[in-house]
């Protein structure tokens, strides 16, 4: 197959991840869809009694870094000395306070949410953490992340104060969409976070406009500085979307510095991935397009550090987007809302047990990067965080009638002229919310 | 005098010899509060009306309490340049590129080929592929781009083809061009524009002869102009360049060759205010993009039949200029709206029912509407011509209207 459309580089032989320890999944490729009865492809019938094997990762050999991987250690396969560690104690803190806050912010959230402080729709990360830590982490404060509905630690994990993302589910005017976005919603020009989005897919676009911005930058106003790349954050559902092909084509055609991070939980609300998809594999889809496509056992932290670092590092060089597709579990419903009842007790419990919370921590303490108390003290201070976040966020005013209008055009006079001749944003009512646009 | 509009089924019913300078005239403006508008004022377009007959109590109408400026006069009709509406788009939106670094064009075949309907010749070969991007065919996708581009410091223009293939791109228009400012809390500006030519052509067939401003009205934060003449759509492309909300500039396909002489001075327009092109007594015909033509055209043959017709191209779809439209209700008392858009739910519904919600008492006759009929616009020419409206019918409405 040749590829004479551009000149770029076939994409190197990344380190892929198999997703069985037995055979690869080429050679049986209907391995995951019949389990015996020749029932309809992906009946619920087939998945609930005849589950689906573990999407268990093997390390092939070519992924062997010098450094362990959290699960290595922790079987006590290897143990390496320090000096080799993948991470520093800073980091490792560091990792380690950010994938706590995320965890104990989602849980003050459903207990607000049950309180009747929030309403409405409300998606939770309990269990992606790593995903989200382990990129987010490495980027600089101008670089772009683009989420989807399940955004709250993005937001957190990219700078967002947990008081603004508080009282933004509150409703209150101090929220850091001033009230105005709501849960799925979250922005924030300082730290660029640019959404929260609530329909799947319509976030891609947006990120891969960012990413253009920041090639245009550097090409066409030629700021030397300008190497920002952008993560766009998205679910195993919305791989069947049109925007995310239309994407993952632009985004390689012009080589733009974006990073496209699947958080694939194999659910999409009730619609198990393996159901929905013809071929679930979608680090697979990546080179289909010309770039790099790299599986990664999203419970993983350092494993997810570790691919992210490469992908962003390739974004920055100017060398083109990464495809990563993170397996990653959520412990909760899809939303607030959802009964969960589809689920298989057993995949939840065998998930639970690779919580990458209790990973990374059984992995410093190993490795004796920290001890029982210092994780303890950090549990504390995010604990401290919370209870002062859904302080402020009570006392928050709520956003007044005058509000109402305000943000509708960046320009008021798109309002128009109203019959008087006079601009209706000039109109006295108009500040404080009443008048008749 | 130049013919306006050479009847039905002309392939380009605008061709050179159809000069639309006769005599302009410039009535002052209202103070306009835009910073952009420092120049531009509200042409008042003298049609044929040379051949005003009847209306007794007329002076001649058309001389005003002028504000020329910078020595307009009838004599000075040589000034300014001569062009066609695709050059002035064209021209409006290199003057913008050459101004702004930041403002880029995408769309398909808007670099190499120079854009289909060449409002972007040329650019490419001038600012680079990526100022002048060619996208490959995924509205939605490359809409959305732009609005990320948008968000992040550029000033992006997506051109769809036709004005139709946006609706591809609906999601990115709807949920996030006109709502991320407001999601946001006000932290991000969409300075997009999406242009593209619309309306019924000749013959093109149901899908590409559609009308989305109807469909686009309820975006909350977006703002709609549709433009009908070169100067304005130089000055109207200019405008929704610079604004830092998010702009649609409805172009038509049958408009693109209408020649026009414009100044050679850099000039805005309002993106809010509507367009005087006759002034009149007895009626109030409020219009936009082709249909102009098609009611001037009528008011040819109204005045000849002793009526007196003040025609308005609104301009400003979202939000509409009720000052304008107002004036003249009170004066003329009689409203008449000749659209292309669909009768369910189109602009002229809109606009009739803002002008019943705040005139309704300076109204002596129900507002009429003549839009498009509600039907898939049919190949066939002859059926093609019965589902837009035509002068004639527009002549017999405003009879009826003023009896």
């Amino acid at each position: 197959m040749s590829f004479s459309a551009t000149n770029f580089a076939q994409p190197r032989p990344v380190p892929v991840g198999i997703r069985s320890n037995e055979k690869s999944l080429s050679s049986d490729p209907f391995r995951f869809r019949f389990r015996g009865s020749p029932s309809f492809l992906g009946s619920p019938h087939s998945l609930r009694f005849n589950p689906t094997p573990p999407l268990k990762l093997a390390i092939p050999h070519s992924r062997r870094s010098p450094a362990a991987a959290v699960t290595d250690v922790s079987n006590g396969k290897m143990v390496k000395s320090s000096a080799n560690m993948l991470i520093t104690k800073e980091e490792g803190l560091e990792l380690y306070e950010d994938m706590i806050l995320g965890r104990f912010f989602e849980d003050m959230c459903a207990q607000m949410y049950y309180r009747g402080k929030m309403f409405g729709f409300v998606h939770l990360y309990n269990g992606q953490e790593a995903v989200s830590t382990g990129f987010i982490k490495l980027l600089k404060k101008e670089d772009t992340v683009v989420s989807t509905y399940r955004d709250h630690v993005h937001a957190l994990s990219k700078g967002v104060p947990a008081r603004a993302v508080m009282s933004e589910l509150f409703g209150k005017a101090t929220g850091c969409c001033r009230g105005q976005g709501g849960s799925m919603h979250m922005f924030s020009k300082e730290h660029n976070l640019i959404g929260g989005f609530a329909f799947i897919g319509e976030g891609i676009p947006v990120a891969t406009g960012a990413a253009f911005s920041s090639k245009y930058r550097r090409e066409v106003l030629k700021e030397a500085s300008a190497d920002h790349v952008t993560l766009a954050f998205f679910g195993d559902g919305t791989c069947n979307n049109g925007q995310f092909y239309e994407c993952l084509n632009m985004a390689a055609l012009w080589k733009l510095p974006i990073i496209f991070v699947v958080e694939n939980n194999l659910w999409a609300i009730g619609m198990s991935h393996l159901r929905a998809t013809s071929d679930p594999e979608i680090w697979k889809k990546g080179p289909a397009f010309g770039m790099a496509g790299v599986h990664v056992d999203g419970m993983d932290v350092l494993k997810v550090r570790e691919v992210a670092k490469e992908a962003i590092e390739r974004a920055r060089r100017g060398d083109g987007p990464t495809l990563v597709e993170c397996e990653t579990y959520r412990f909760r419903g899809h939303s607030l809302a959802d009964p969960d009842e589809l689920r298989d007790p057993a995949e939840k419990a065998r998930y639970a047990a690779r919580d990458p919370i209790s990973a990374l921590k059984k992995y410093m303490i190993e490795n004796k990067l920290a001890n029982e108390q210092e994780l303890k003290s950090i549990e504390k201070k995010i604990d401290e965080v919370l209870d002062d976040a859904v302080e402020y966020s009570d006392e928050s005013p709520l956003p007044p009638r005058s509000q109402l209008l305000e943000n509708v055009f960046a320009d008021p006079k798109g309002f128009g002229i109203g019959p008087d001749g006079k601009y209706r944003c000039e109109d006295p009512k108009f500040t404080q919310g009443t008048a008749h646009v | 005098m130049a013919t306006l509009f050479q009847g039905v089924g002309a392939v380009t019913p605008f061709s050179a010899s159809s000069s639309l300078d006769s005599n302009k005239l410039l009535l002052p403006s209202r103070k306009s509060l835009s910073i952009s508008d420092s120049r531009g004022s509200i042409f008042v377009y003298r049609s044929d009306a040379l051949n005003l007959k009847a209306a007794t109590r007329k002076q001649d109408l058309l001389i005003p309490n002028a504000v020329a400026t910078k020595g307009e006069t009838s004599t000075s009709a040589k000034s300014g340049h001569e062009l066609l509406l695709f050059e002035a788009l064209r021209e409006g939106l290199e003057e913008e590129m050459e101004r702004d670094p930041r403002v880029c064009v995408m769309g398909e075949d808007v670099g190499h080929y120079g854009g289909s309907y060449k409002v972007t010749k040329g650019l490419a070969e001038k600012y680079g592929d990526l100022r002048v991007l060619d996208t490959p065919i995924a509205e939605n996708s490359f809409t959305g781009m732009g609005i990320g581009a948008a968000m992040t410091g550029l000033r992006p223009i997506v051109e769809g083809m036709n004005m139709g293939f946006l609706l591809l791109a609906f999601n990115q228009i709807s949920n996030n061009c006109g709502m991320l400012h407001y999601t946001s809390g006000g932290q991000f500006t969409i300075p997009i524009v999406i242009r593209g030519p619309g309306g019924v052509g000749r013959q093109l067939g149901a899908e590409h002869s559609q009308r989305l401003e109807s469909y686009f009205q309820s975006i909350p934060g977006i703002q709609m102009v549709a433009c009908s003449t070169p100067y304005n759509a130089k000055g109207l492309m200019k405008a929704a360049i610079r604004s830092e909300n998010p702009v649609i500039l409805f172009e038509h396909v049958l408009l693109y060759n209408l020649k026009e002489r414009i100044p050679d001075e850099e000039y805005v327009l309002s993106l809010e205010e509507a367009e005087m092109v006759r002034p009149g007594e007895h009626v109030t015909i409020l219009t936009y993009s082709r249909m102009r033509y098609h009611v001037m055209q009528a008011a040819k043959t109204l005045v000849n039949k002793g009526y007196d017709p003040e025609v308005i191209d609104i301009r400003s779809l979202k939000p509409f200029d009720l000052y304008t439209i107002g004036c003249s209700v009170k004066k003329t008392h009689r409203v008449l709206i000749v659209e292309e858009c669909m009768r369910t739910g189109g602009i002229g519904a809109s606009l009739t029912a803002a002008i019943t919600e705040n005139f309704h008492d300076y109204l002596d006759a129900p507002i009429v509407c003549l839009s498009s009929q509600d039907v898939p616009t049919p190949y066939a020419g002859t059926l093609e011509e019965w589902t837009v409206v035509q002068p004639a019918q527009i002549v017999s409405a405003v009879e009826q209207l003023c009896q």
